[in-house]
């Protein structure tokens, strides 16, 4: 077996998500390959589905209640658990607790809250990762998604591994911190203003010449990529762990 | 039929020049407010100071509305309570029919939008001039303000320039801006020597001393307040605070936040009206305390953080909705952030709960707000009652108004799925195995959106595979 240093633990749990499960697994390979590579075991709920945040953030809280209850009893354990999505990862830790506030499972919730963690945040402060870059130089926009601003608070953390990779070079597209207009059920309840806030992020993404678009976030990525590829813009996204894997293996 | 949020939203988003002017008008803003936050932890400690002096407000209320009251009484303010919109109009009218005024001249006040108070008095014979530069603009223009703190902020100043071009007699064409406010300052002063009663809200009342503090950057609040015989204040019942050495937090906080001054050019304390042998000053002061609304707000503890906000507008400043689409679209008094959490409350879901759609629950209000009012939390909840299954049977907020079938049996399928793992493997994989087969439409998302495309294998499926992989090399 690997050594470890206290404070990094020997297992972890891996909450998939939904987009991930479907659009990116490669992502979710990617991290959890990143994870078992510093010697932690990675147990991934085979009966694990949707963080319920589309109901959620929709008003359907009694929709969102059963999901997150049928997630909650998956990851029992005292173990840490790694998303890697701020948004799923901040449904999960903030607002499961306010969620089953009266439900049978409000304390198990708030036990799983504080065992939470966004993956870039894990890799980063958890785990301390050293990562070796073996790729040819590139170019990368970093897009941070709302979430992994405010809610998860894990910019520094993202920015942290992206640093170590020396021949990535991140550039920063203007009005940075401004959200990409995806929120989840807002691009199908209001696509105008989303698609209107998207191709603004887009026409800054295009503007610094990047042809590389980074996220922790797969919401933004399948937004603003579907949305470049409806203009035909030769941009290529990835999810950040997918970027990880490929450049230190 | 009024045109829904959504169809306002488009075509505000269709117009070039507005969008342009939100856009730039934003910016500046946010810039200007950076730029006076410069210390992080300065002003986290100032946001959690501002957050506690209004939730103490709330937590005393009552108590103290009361003492503002009795405390406004001993120094000569009469104070009148208005449970409608309908009810502070009146009480206004009735003042100023009683001294036969025919003129008012106002400062800006969002309450007094809020009540419809210009309307009210015209139909009623009394002419009432707005005196702050922007809602004399929107005056003028015969539109509502589109922000709260920059009421004509949808204006660029060559559109002011037609406009004045066009409604004032002798005004021709100049798109100087100190020439423009020329203009409007020789109207209004003249307005101001002229007027019976001077109108003005309220950014803060003090319950410990009973004094009204009023915020502005253009004079014209002092003259309201000071030159007509009469001043009638009005404000909502949350703008109470408790003690005046609350004010100095509150206001850098306000000013610092709105439009990124660190103290505006007026700050005026009103504590009465004329007394003996002093020279100037009104000879009546009123003060209207606003409920409509508020009071139902306050019943509920989550949604009562509502009525901690000091209507800064920083929150519509940094939304990124509001910076495109501006404030007429939302169609309300309040627009923005603040507008989708206040208006449904006090109006009712029925009539307002389209508009709490308008938002990604990016949290970029939340952030900024001088209060820490938890905006996008709000904005769920009210989602959440509009479209809740039971009613209510006193349902004046309109709780479950805007609940869909098709909507509702979605969600229903939704959950179905996903809180069933056999069922949600199964719907994935065909999902997997059908994504050649996907329909290349998907509604409005494949509008703006080539069509998504599922991976050939699920998540689940890869990490299944592995298992079975480790398994037999364990076996090997």
């Amino acid at each position: 077996m690997s050594e470890h240093t206290p404070s990094i633990p020997a297992e972890v749990y891996f909450f998939g998500t939904c987009l991930i499960d479907v659009f990116y697994p490669d992502a979710g390979i990617s991290a959890i390959e990143l994870i078992e590579r510093e010697g932690i075991k990675v147990i991934f709920p085979p009966q694990q589905t949707c963080c319920g945040q589309p109901p959620y953030n929709s008003g359907y809280n009694d929709e969102a209640i059963e999901v997150a209850a049928a997630q909650i009893a998956l990851f029992t354990r005292p173990i840490p658990v790694v998303v890697p999505s701020a948004s799923c990862a901040a449904m999960m830790k903030h607002h499961y607790p306010r969620l089953l506030e009266g439900h049978p499972l409000h304390a198990q919730a708030l036990n799983l809250a504080n065992r939470i963690y966004e993956f870039s945040e894990f890799l980063s402060n958890t785990v301390n990762i050293t990562l070796q870059d073996k790729g040819p130089p590139i170019k990368i926009v970093l897009h941070q998604s709302c979430s992994a601003r405010r809610e998860m608070q894990v910019t520094t953390q993202t920015m942290q591994l992206l640093h170590q990779l020396e021949n990535v070079e991140i550039c920063e597209p203007e009005r940075a911190s401004e959200c990409c207009g995806f929120g989840g059920t807002f691009a199908i309840k209001q696509p105008e203003i989303s698609a209107a806030m998207g191709k603004d992020k887009c026409d800054a993404i295009k503007k610094t010449g990047v042809l590389n678009l980074i996220s922790g976030d797969c919401g933004c990525l399948m937004h603003l990529s579907g949305m470049m590829a409806k203009d035909n813009a030769p941009i290529r996204s990835e999810h950040i762990a997918s970027l990880l894997w490929r450049r230190t293996r | 039929m009024t045109p829904t949020f959504r169809q306002r939203a488009t075509d505000a988003l269709a117009d070039k020049a507005l969008r342009s002017n939100f856009r730039g008008a934003m910016d500046f803003l946010r810039e200007k407010r950076a730029s006076v936050f410069t210390d992080e932890r300065e002003l986290a400690e100032l946001r959690a100071l501002g957050h506690q002096i209004r939730a103490n407000v709330l937590s005393r209320l009552p108590s103290l509305l009361e003492q503002l009251e009795a405390q406004c009484q001993k120094n000569g303010i009469q104070v009148h309570w208005a449970e409608t919109p309908n009810e502070a109009c009146e009480i206004i009218y009735q003042i100023m029919h009683r001294r036969n005024a025919k003129l008012a001249v106002k400062g800006k006040s969002m309450v007094s939008e809020e009540v419809g108070l210009n309307h009210y008095l015209e139909t009623r014979g009394i002419e009432c001039i707005e005196s702050d530069m922007g809602e004399y603009i929107v005056q003028l223009a015969e539109e509502t303000p589109s922000h709260i703190i920059m009421p004509a902020i949808h204006k660029s100043k060559e559109q002011i320039a037609r406009l004045f071009e066009e409604k004032i007699d002798g005004v021709g064409y100049t798109n100087n801006v100190d020439e423009l406010i020329g203009v409007g300052r020789t109207i209004l002063r003249d307005k101001f020597f002229k007027a019976d009663v001077g109108i003005s809200g309220v950014n803060f009342a003090v319950a410990e001393t009973g004094t009204l503090c009023l915020v502005e950057n253009e004079g014209n609040g002092r003259m309201c307040t000071t030159i007509p015989p009469v001043h009638i204040a009005i404000t909502g019942i949350e703008k109470v605070v408790e003690k005046i050495s609350d004010i100095p937090p509150l206001l850098s906080l306000l000013t610092r936040s709105a439009t990124g001054q660190r103290i505006t050019t007026y700050f005026n304390m009103i504590s009465s009206p004329r007394k003996k042998g002093e020279r100037d000053g009104p000879e009546e002061v009123h003060l209207v305390l606003l409920d409509n609304g508020r009071s139902r707000i306050y019943q509920d503890t989550h949604l009562q953080e509502t009525l901690r906000c000091i209507r800064c507008g920083a929150c519509m400043n940094h939304c990124p909705v509001y910076s495109r689409i501006g404030g007429h679209a939302y169609g309300t008094v309040y627009p923005g952030p603040i507008g989708q959490v206040v208006m449904p409350q006090i109006e009712g879901l029925e009539k307002h709960g389209e508009m709490t759609e308008g938002c990604s629950l990016n949290g970029a209000c939340g952030e900024v707000c001088p209060v820490e009012i938890p905006l996008a939390d709000l904005i769920r909840t009210l989602r959440q009652k509009k479209s809740a299954a039971a009613i209510p049977p006193d349902n004046r907020a309109g709780i479950g108004s805007h609940r869909k079938k098709t909507e509702a049996i979605a969600w229903m399928f939704w959950k179905w799925v996903h809180r069933a793992p056999a069922i949600y493997l199964m719907v994935t994989f065909a999902i997997s195995r059908l994504r050649l087969l996907m329909p290349r439409s998907f509604g409005a998302w494949t509008r703006y959106h080539s069509a998504p495309k599922p991976a050939p294998q699920t998540l689940h499926e890869l990490m299944r595979h592995r298992k079975q992989a480790t398994s037999k090399e364990d076996q090997l």
